[in-house]
């Protein structure tokens, strides 16, 4: 390959191009402001990356600054690869969710994998161990024909992934609907503990410390994947299936191994993985942070494939890969770390004080462009949005002609999809490498993890209840961090913190975007109610097919502490004559219920409303009980209520590890 | 009791079998890495449970052929007590400790679960704390556990006492139920003549504290320390 060659792959740059690459005709206008030039070949790829919706979050930035983040037990909240929150005894939790969605429908096995692998860099390259993987799933209706094809590759991707890298999988929740029949949804979940005097942030100090670049080689695999996250499916969507990545486990099995080696050593002065838009985001966002500029020289970068062009590499959403920055003179330490674990590493430039982007590769320079301007002018829009319509509540009419058992009723509440055992799903997870899980979710309300090494446990869930959410999302939002601080006080363990996953549809569509602002007020209100703050998440927007949207879901990872793993409580019941005891009013709420939907084939009326004050009270006195050793098992009310949850705490989970 | 554990590219339950071993011997095991040619003076060699190398090419074979591996057979042949566990059964049939091979689970999905085993053969270091016959409750975590042997070997395994553990029903019933990856015979692991090596699909580490759920385990690594200390 050489210079040449690569300008003839090269088409000129014009703003038909640019729509090709996802800018809109102002968003291109800006960047020739910017530039006071015509962008090159390269440089309009690397700019449509930065600037699309997956990359600059340009919806969202608005409504997301408005969530509370912060709290004396934050350590780093939004903006970093993954929330950072104090657990105590000089210990950190780092945990991120984050969607995979768009891939994982174009090829479910590797598209789940690859979630699973990038979440996983997310928290890892923070300097934490990771100690549990979690997961939120959305299909769509159990007899549509390509359900059974993509449970099937996501399950078996999510555990060909983390079965390999040895990170137990310990739960989640998996819902059906027909409203995710074109789009699914994947979240998957990392927790990782780590020193709180050993955490690794990702802005680059030092002129002239060397960028190093460690992993996996660099293929042709996921340009513009980003920007494929970014639109609406069509009919032709299977034919991105190119632009789907290919994960590789064991290669992130030694590259968890060799990164936290070498964060035991001085080495390191920053360090973030390549996750959407590869090379260029990592490098972009570790100098911007800094302050700096970069300059990388491609030549020596390590290649999978023959003739690589500049923008190739700077967009290819190769997997397994990270860019370090360096103190000078430690590349050797560096080198013998991933020498031994096999690994390619490759000085490829270093930091400068020009704040400008360089590349330069067959002895040409294929971008020079400045970095800060670049970033701060990524597009920030303020969406007309559409509050929902408030739905109205039901009376008893709902139940005329409803004549059937109780016991029949409960049979078929069992048997539908939400409800049924999910056992197929998590038997194929390893949930117990590690030799930590007390808990895996579903045998408690959360899962509960111990910190290695140590007494103390974390507590896991993920939750949402997408038909509340689009019913009124201001209160399926409140809900669905309710439950998760639910669930957690549930187990025994005290909340500390979420992580949010807001997946929704068009936001260029005023209803859509009023679900997504609907839902972070809601966020927001249970947030500050609860003392439970967002440290991290992740939009996922344009979930359409065909005009269609997804149910609004904003998946809430939720994540507490409890000083001994040993007091955790699971659902089951344990011994004849023991008290049941229900906390909290029960009202007799029948709209968006499981019951309605399911007995009488009804979706419709208002949520149940949250009472923030009531929740925390309750849920407070719950932890306490459990604390205190009274209780030997709990169980949340949630879909199906009362019945449903007395039969679940009935039932045996027969193959359970207690 | 010393004790070192193998540790591949790729392997994955390394820290548990060290929690094990640790927690019952008093005494860390050394950690070994597969380019090393040499094995520190050990009474017991553990193979652990992972995916090493990726198991891309067929599971264990490439790690069978690791350098360690040559000095693991050399021990073996000496005496030295060798346990390989799930990705380690795995390794040290590859290499050729072990007859037999193991395929790709029945139903050609990964399998975790806590299983049932029956103890067949009690006349062991590793098994001499358990009763005859006695069930037990391991984590199995595995996608290619399915162990094949002729039915002549299955005969000669059985009447030498080489059959460790059999998978079973709860109630030690030959419920096909019990058996989690079509494993011929329901074997789930198998002791070599001399009864010195034993490679089982099954997670003893992970079964040796409360917070596992169960301590059925522990008796293993009882007995092993029992008998090399």
């Amino acid at each position: 390959m050489s210079a040449e060659a690569t300008k003839a792959q090269e088409r000129p740059v014009t703003a038909e191009l640019a729509k090709e690459f996802g800018l809109s005709a102002e968003e291109y206008r800006n960047a020739l402001d910017i530039l006071g030039r015509t962008p090159t070949f390269t440089e309009l790829g690397i700019i449509s990356v930065m600037w699309s919706e997956h990359c600059s979050y340009k919806s969202s930035k608005l409504w997301l600054k408005t969530l509370p983040t912060t709290g004396p037990q934050v350590i780093c909240g939004p903006g970093e690869n993954a929330g950072v929150v104090d657990i105590g005894d000089g210990d950190a939790v780092i945990f991120k969710m984050e969607s995979h969605n768009h891939p994982s429908y174009i090829e479910p096995y590797q598209g789940a994998a690859t979630g699973v692998g990038g979440i996983l860099r997310d928290v890892f390259t923070m300097g934490a161990r990771p100690i549990a993987n979690m997961n939120a799933l959305r299909f769509g209706s159990p007899d549509h024909p390509k359900t059974r094809h993509l449970v099937s590759g996501v399950v078996a991707g999510i555990g060909g992934y983390g079965n390999c890298v040895g990170v137990p999988t310990v739960g989640g929740e998996t819902n059906f609907h027909p409203a995710y029949n074109g789009n699914i949804l994947v979240n998957a979940m990392t927790v990782g503990v780590a020193k709180t005097d050993k955490i690794f942030y990702s802005a680059a100090a030092g002129i002239g410390n060397p960028v190093v670049y460690v992993g996996s080689k660099t293929g042709r695999d996921g340009i513009h994947g980003a920007t494929m996250a970014s639109a609406e499916f069509t009919e032709d969507s299977e034919e991105k299936r190119p632009t789907v990545q290919v994960g590789d486990p064991f290669t992130e099995k030694l590259l968890i191994e060799a990164c936290l080696e070498l964060m035991e050593t001085d080495a390191i002065v920053a360090i973030q993985d390549m996750g959407a838009a590869g090379l260029t985001s990592s490098s972009v966002e570790m100098a911007g942070k800094g302050g700096l500029g970069i300059e990388l020289t491609l030549d020596t970068l390590p290649m999978r494939e023959q003739a690589m062009t500049p923008y190739e590499i700077m967009l290819s959403e190769s997997q397994e890969r990270m860019l370090i920055i360096l103190k000078p003179g430690r590349e050797e330490v560096a080198k013998a770390i991933f020498d031994k674990w096999e690994l390619d590493f490759a000085v490829i430039g270093h930091l400068t004080d020009t704040g400008n982007l360089v590349i330069k590769m067959y002895g040409e320079t294929w971008c020079n462009m400045p970095i800060a301007p670049v970033s701060n002018a990524a597009p920030e829009y303020d969406r007309p949005w559409e509050p929902t319509p408030k739905a109205s509540d039901l009376d008893d009419s709902v139940f005329d002609g409803y004549s059937e058992s109780l016991g029949d009723t409960l049979t078929k509440l069992f048997g539908c999809p939400d409800l049924a055992s999910k056992r197929w799903i998590w038997e194929q997870y390893d949930s117990l490498v590690g030799g930590d899980t007390r808990f895996m979710s579903g045998q408690a309300d959360a899962a509960v993890v111990r910190v290695p090494g140590q007494t103390k446990a974390v507590a896991i869930t993920t939750d949402c209840t997408p038909r509340y959410c689009l019913a009124d999302p201001i209160e399926g939002g409140k809900q669905a961090v309710a439950e998760a601080w639910r669930n957690l006080s549930a187990v025994g363990a005290l909340p500390l913190a979420i992580t949010d996953n807001m997946n929704f549809g068009n936001p260029e569509k005023p209803r859509i975007m009023g679900q997504f602002v609907g839902a972070v007020q809601g966020i927001g209100e249970a947030c500050k109610a609860l003392d439970f703050p967002v440290v991290s998440g992740n939009v996922s927007l344009y979930n359409e097919t065909n005009g269609e949207a997804i149910l609004p879901t904003p998946a809430i990872g939720g994540v507490g502490i409890m000083p001994d793993a040993m007091i955790a409580v699971g659902i089951a019941f344990k011994n004849e004559g023991d008290v049941i005891l229900a906390v909290g009013d029960t009202k007799g709420h029948i709209g968006q219920s499981i019951f309605l939907r399911e007995i009488l084939g009804r979706e419709e009326g208002a949520p149940p409303p949250v009472d923030l004050a009531v929740e925390r009270r309750n849920g407070d006195f719950v932890r306490g009980l459990i604390r205190e050793g009274l209780v030997v098992s709990s169980h949340d009310v949630a879909d199906g209520g009362l019945m449903v949850t007395i039969a679940e705490m009935a039932l045996p989970v027969a193959s359970a590890p207690t | 009791m010393k004790a070192a554990i193998v540790v591949f590219p790729g392997s994955n339950r390394e820290r548990d079998a060290v929690a094990a071993l640790e927690a019952v011997s008093g005494t860390k095991p050394h950690l070994v890495w597969h380019r090393d040619t040499e094995l520190p003076k050990v009474d017991l060699i553990v193979v652990p449970g992972g995916f090493s190398y990726g198991d891309y090419l067929r599971s264990g074979a490439m790690a069978a052929h690791s350098p360690i591996m040559r000095e693991v057979k050399a021990r073996a042949d000496q005496g030295v007590r060798v346990l390989g566990v799930c990705n380690g059964f795995q390794i040290i049939t590859e290499a050729g400790l072990l007859p037999g091979a193991l395929m790709r689970n029945g139903a050609l999905k990964f399998v975790c679960r806590v299983q049932h085993l029956r103890v067949e053969n009690t006349d062991s270091p590793f098994t001499k704390k358990y009763a005859k016959g006695q069930i037990v409750r391991f984590p199995v975590a595995h996608g290619d556990g399915n162990y094949w042997t002729d039915a002549e070997t299955v005969k000669r395994l059985d009447g030498e006492g080489q059959v460790a553990f059999r998978y079973v029903a709860d109630e030690a019933r030959a419920d096909p139920r019990g058996n989690p990856n079509g494993s011929v015979s329901d074997i789930a692991g198998i002791f070599n003549a001399k009864r010195t090596v034993l490679g089982l699909m099954p997670h003893p580490e992970d079964a040796v504290e409360a917070l596992h759920g169960n301590t059925d385990g522990k008796p293993m690594f009882e007995g092993l320390v029992e008998a090399l200390s």
